[in-house]
């Protein structure tokens, strides 16, 4: 039987596309691209980024001034958007605050932190200035903590840190950890931010690519940093419900290699059929894919393998890649709200940047928006150590409720 | 709530050199010495990756081997996965990850040009160890990497269990925490390695180590001290090491309920029993 789905009852999105829903949508509607030339900090790198403007001046105070870290204002800039610290007040009043979980996926935390420390060490003892406060910023828990402090909430908290497939798991726990009566409800969400780490890092390894990213171009040759942050609350549907559904969830790993994705796309076919399995949904019921599409040249051409195996050439799919780059641990709840964006307003986006289809791949990639009804969509995460995710969401209106889904969870 | 059998166990630290050799003193019947911890091994993976991987990932993956060398599961029926010598779900918990890799790194964006070692990017992800340990096995099942600071090993337990439930799967557990290289170590101090892992079965099995039942515990009941002076000194010096009141309790070999911190003043509740 079909896993009884949990409804999205709030969510929101923070990116180079701006502050808000209403600014992802606008710009995913327009075609128009939160990428820029690389100025972050002192890095003279010539790569594109997806920055979110304003973070620089806008400190945290108060209370959670310990928390205070390009990672947390980002955080915290995206929970102030979309109401959705209302919302999620009045799921605390529901439910109480201690059974509402907090899972937040992140890659680098507040590692941004650390790297100015470094900077700044004592010339005889080597020290860390006495201002650097490791648990609050660096420390791979301070988001998820920051998160649950800001909301009220005093329940299960975790970080998801699997890297790019972070956000996307974060769902997949949200379901378990609310099926075994650890919460009745669940913020997830993403937050990733631009540090040094990253941009030297993904340059050290030759995969950022000096223009702005093209997935599935014949030309691709790399991918475009970005940061973002995202939050949705989940709940169980119930009947008659008109919100989008996260119907199924799928997890693997490639087993394979650190970086480099299994080349027949083994693991990440493996995640999407789950997520249809769990639905109990045909690959040709699926109407829009939204890949991981990075735009490196070997993670394309993987994930084209694996959608094709599982779904053939027919199923149309993009990378949302081009608009906001690759928010990295955020990149999973990030493409998740774009998808929900999707289903509720009967877009299929494009695949920006991307001007030449690779002709050796063979998914159905779609370059230019669509307008049209959307019932079921996919969206694919997958990461470093070889770690893949696939969500499938519905808008319910469309799926009459099955026996046993408004039963005793 | 549904019980958890726990099949095996892996166990490495300062006076604690295996599950076997750390049973006695878990059940009270020997005291605690910090003796020095034996070298983590780690012989599932290749001599050429042993080389290259961290103090932090062999901690973790040796743990790991050695609780799944103690039960004999079958391989991974992975369709695609023609070499899976091992069926298994992961979870591994760690407040801190890698942080001789982190230091690395931020030493590196200090010097001239940031010379970021492509290894150490790649390496200083929170869930390295997770990628090895499926590369050594050949293992494709679903894997998490989570932190939660002080209540990492608390979250990472009922991670696993909720995954155990969801998938009636076994799953391994797999916690672990370093001490801290200079500078970071005067902010985040960790006195000794530790690492645990747990094999976790949703199906009650009879050659079972113990059977665990979880509960969630928000009441503010403090979390439990151990009495043995040097184990306490462990528990409270490293977050992995806060799951050792459950480790005593499974040596003890008895009925016991067993209090875990869980981020603050929160707790989980872990009834205990053969």
């Amino acid at each position: 039987m079909a896993i009884k789905p949990l409804a999205i009852a709030a969510c929101t999105l923070t990116n180079a596309l701006g502050r808000g829903l209403a600014a992802s949508l606008r710009a995913l509607r327009e075609g128009e691209s939160g990428l820029q030339s690389c100025d972050f900090e002192d890095a003279p790198l010539d790569t594109w980024i997806g920055q979110v403007a304003g973070l620089e001046e806008e400190p945290l105070r108060g209370e959670l001034a310990p928390f205070d870290c390009r990672n947390n204002r980002l955080a915290r800039l995206g929970l102030e958007q979309d109401g959705f610290g209302a919302a999620v007040r009045v799921a605390r009043d529901r439910y109480g605050p201690d059974r509402i979980g907090v899972f937040v996926g992140t890659s680098t935390s507040g590692i941004g932190a650390t790297e100015h420390a470094y900077r700044q060490r004592d010339p005889i003892t080597g020290s860390l200035p006495a201002t650097f406060d490791y648990q609050h910023t660096h420390n791979v828990f301070s988001v998820a903590d920051f998160t649950r402090r800001w909301l009220g909430l005093t329940g299960a908290a975790m970080a998801i840190s699997t890297a790019c497939s972070s956000s996307a798991k974060a769902f997949a726990t949200a379901w378990r950890q609310m099926r075994a009566g650890f919460c009745d409800a669940a913020v997830v969400g993403g937050v990733d931010s631009l540090c040094l780490t990253t941009l030297y890092g993904f340059k050290a390894l030759g995969l950022a690519s000096t223009r702005p990213c093209r997935p599935w171009d014949v030309d691709r040759d790399g991918l475009s940093i970005g940061e973002g942050a995202g939050f949705a609350l989940l709940e169980w549907t119930k009947p008659n419900d008109d919100r989008v559904l996260l119907l199924g969830y799928g997890e693997s790993s490639d087993a394979y290699h650190m970086t480099a994705a299994h080349p027949e796309g083994a693991g990440a076919a493996l995640a999407m059929q789950q997520a249809l399995a769990r639905a109990e949904i045909l690959p040709a019921q699926v109407d829009y894919i939204n890949l991981h599409g990075t735009a490196t040249p070997l993670n394309d051409a993987a994930e084209d393998r694996a959608v094709a195996q599982v779904f053939g050439s027919a199923t149309p799919c993009s990378s949302t890649k081009g608009w906001t780059g690759h928010t990295l641990g955020a990149a999973g709840v990030t493409e998740a709200v774009f998808v929900y964006l999707c289903l509720e307003q009967g877009l299929m986006p494009g695949t920006l940047n991307t001007h030449r289809r690779d002709p050796r791949l063979g998914a159905g990639i779609v370059l230019e928006n669509r307008e049209q009804p959307l019932r079921l969509a996919l969206s694919n995460s997958f990461g470093f150590g070889g770690t893949n995710c696939s969500l499938l969401f519905g808008h319910s209106p469309s799926f009459p409720v099955r026996e046993g889904w408004g039963e005793g969870e | 709530m549904n019980p958890l059998a726990i099949e095996a166990v892996g166990l490495m630290a300062p006076g604690l050199a295996g599950w076997p050799a750390s049973q006695a003193v878990l059940a009270g019947q020997r005291p605690y010495a910090a003796e020095p911890m034996p070298a983590a091994m780690a012989t599932l993976l290749p001599a050429n990756e042993r080389r290259r991987v961290t103090a932090t990932i062999k901690l973790a993956l040796q743990v790991a081997q050695e609780a799944m060398a103690q039960v004999a599961l079958p391989p991974d029926p992975s369709p695609s996965n023609g070499r899976g010598e091992l069926s298994v779900r992961t979870v591994f918990a760690s407040s801190g990850g890698d942080s001789e890799i982190l230091d690395k790194i931020c030493v590196a964006l200090t010097q001239p040009d940031r010379p970021v070692s492509p290894t150490h990017f790649h390496q200083s992800v929170h869930n390295t160890p997770a990628g090895y340990w499926s590369i050594a096995t050949g293992c494709m099942q679903p894997s998490l990497s989570l932190a939660a600071y002080d209540g990492s090993f608390a979250a990472g337990l009922r991670e696993a269990a909720a995954l155990a439930w969801a998938d009636q799967a076994r799953v391994l557990l797999v916690v672990y925490d370093l001490p801290m290289p200079f500078p970071l170590a005067e902010r985040r101090q960790i006195v000794a390695p530790f690492a645990a892992a747990l094999l976790l079965n949703p199906v009650p099995t009879v050659d079972r180590l113990a059977l665990l039942r979880l509960a969630s515990d928000a009441s503010g009941q403090p979390a439990d001290r151990l009495d043995d002076a040097g184990l306490e000194w462990l528990r409270v010096g490293n977050p992995a090491a806060r799951g050792l009141p459950l480790l005593c309790a499974i040596a003890r070999r008895v009925v016991e309920r067993v209090t875990l911190p869980a981020g603050d003043d929160a707790t989980l509740r872990v009834e205990v029993e053969p």
